[in-house]
């Protein structure tokens, strides 16, 4: 029985292990918190982008799209040299913190919130604009108005960032060092253990974290498709 | 209208609405000439009903006089400072993803309305178009009636001293389209300079003060509405008076 990962994973989670539930908790702080300040970063970012025309956009669109795919350890590299003893930012000794895995992610989560939440806007743009410029909107006060309405779609989006910042383990790792009771979170914790050799131990922490983001995409479904349905 | 007209003309509380001028204005695209060079003055009380064929050019004017495009060549001017409070009101409404009266909100916001009084504003709109029911529903769930009253509605919290309606009933019914005409009333009562596009006659009939006539993007007659359905002076005028398709 002690074999089994549907066994283990429920033991985890009914016991609360104290260990796990630390670990769960700073994956949901790092994660959430990286998704909420790319968010506050790239949708404002993704409907500027939508907006004005400037020189050079099509290239900033390319780099957005681009990044989407950028490989988490690449990330994970990149904030490493900046936060490094050696590097720009390491006075601040943010590195094996939790605040360098959050900026990791948000490094990672930024490219897919602004170039989601930019062409979902510019969609809406299309159809608003007239009215827009009817109603003397200058491009600024556009920005608040498409946003807020193309609200369900973002939500969308968000779930994507979210997805992406879970489920990724080169980036914190690099910055976080899988420090036990420190920047240990889900992904690192899976690796760990799998290289342990306890497979039983590493499948559950897999179907722990599994469900946690099904409850989290269950959520925030039923809060867009409550909203939906009052606002059309 | 005629009866309209004259109580309004002898009303002095009615100031009277600002002119618009088009000199010589052109709009071309990709090097093709799609309206003028016409030149024409919009001074009368009105309703200015704009009409003509399809693809004449009766939107593309409309848009040339609101501002949504800019002329290639001439010059669009109002009578008086500055350029006259305005709106429109659109074939197919474009109604924000929010409830009707959060929709009329939005517009008093963008406008600078105080906060304070733009919710009263927005509820008496809404009562005086009928909508009072639909208040808080998802204004793009509503009817398409409803949607264009709520349009009508937007376009009346912003008080404007100049309305265009680019073909507002082509999608309604008889009823819905009896009530738009109803509410266009109420803004040229109001004082409104109303400029709309119509390519049905018999609303033009019941509306109009003046006619301007489009054919191939060009003005062909500028008359008082019933000089137009009486006596049309230009060919095209005529046969479209008379009933008969144009190219």
């Amino acid at each position: 029985m002690e074999n089994n990962a549907f066994y283990v994973a429920l033991s985890l989670l009914v016991n609360l292990d104290a260990s796990l539930f630390q670990i769960v908790v700073l994956s949901l702080q790092v994660s959430l918190l990286a998704v909420l300040i790319a968010a506050v970063l790239g949708f404002p970012l993704g409907a500027a982008v939508a907006l004005w025309r400037f020189p050079g956009r099509g290239g900033v669109i390319v780099v957005l799209n681009a990044l989407m795919g950028l490989p988490p350890v690449v990330a994970g590299l990149m904030v490493y040299l900046l936060l490094s003893r050696a590097g720009p930012l390491g006075e601040l000794g943010f590195l094996f913190t939790p605040g360098a895995m959050v900026i990791a992610q948000v490094v990672l989560v930024l490219p897919i919130l602004a170039a989601l939440s930019r062409q979902k806007v510019e969609e809406m743009l299309g159809e608003y604009r007239e009215q827009f410029v009817s109603l003397g909107m200058s491009r600024g006060r556009m920005m608040p108005t498409l946003l807020w309405d193309a609200r369900f779609a973002l939500l969308t989006v968000l779930l994507a960032g979210f997805g992406r910042a879970s489920a990724e383990v080169g980036a914190v790792m690099m910055v976080g060092g899988n420090i036990d009771g420190v920047t240990r979170v889900m992904t690192t914790a899976i690796v760990l253990e799998t290289g342990k050799g306890n497979l039983p131990l590493a499948l559950g922490l897999g179907i722990v974290l599994l469900t946690l983001v099904m409850l989290i995409n269950a959520g925030a479904y039923w809060v867009g498709e409550r909203t939906r349905r009052r606002a059309g | 209208m005629t009866s309209l007209n004259a109580s309004l003309l002898a009303s002095s509380a009615v100031m009277p609405p600002p002119a618009l001028c088009f000199e010589g204005v052109a709009f071309s695209h990709e090097d093709k000439l799609l309206l003028g060079p016409c030149s024409f003055t919009l001074d009368g009380i009105g309703p200015t009903l704009v009409m003509g064929p399809n693809g004449a050019g009766k939107s593309l004017l409309l848009r040339l006089a609101h501002g949504l495009l800019s002329p290639t060549e001439g010059k669009i001017a109002w009578s008086g400072e500055g350029r006259p409070r305005q709106a429109m009101v659109f074939q197919q409404p474009v109604l924000l993803r929010r409830s009707a009266v959060a929709n009329l909100i939005h517009a008093l916001a963008v406008n600078n309305i105080p906060r304070r009084v733009r919710s009263k504003l927005a509820l008496d709109a809404l009562e005086r178009f009928g909508l009072s029911a639909c208040a808080n529903k998802p204004a793009r769930v509503l009817s398409g009636g409803q949607q264009q009253r709520l349009a009508l509605a937007r376009a009346w919290v912003l008080s404007p001293q100049v309305l265009f309606l680019d073909e507002p009933t082509s999608a309604l019914d008889p009823a819905a389209i009896k009530a738009v005409e109803a509410a266009v009333r109420e803004f040229h009562q109001r004082g409104t300079r109303i400029v709309m596009t119509t390519h049905d006659i018999h609303q033009a009939r019941r509306l109009a003060g003046d006619v301007l006539f489009l054919s191939g993007g060009k003005v062909r007659e500028h008359t008082p509405a019933e000089a137009f359905f009486n006596t049309p002076v230009s060919p095209e005028a005529q046969a479209f008076v008379a009933g008969e398709l144009l190219e």
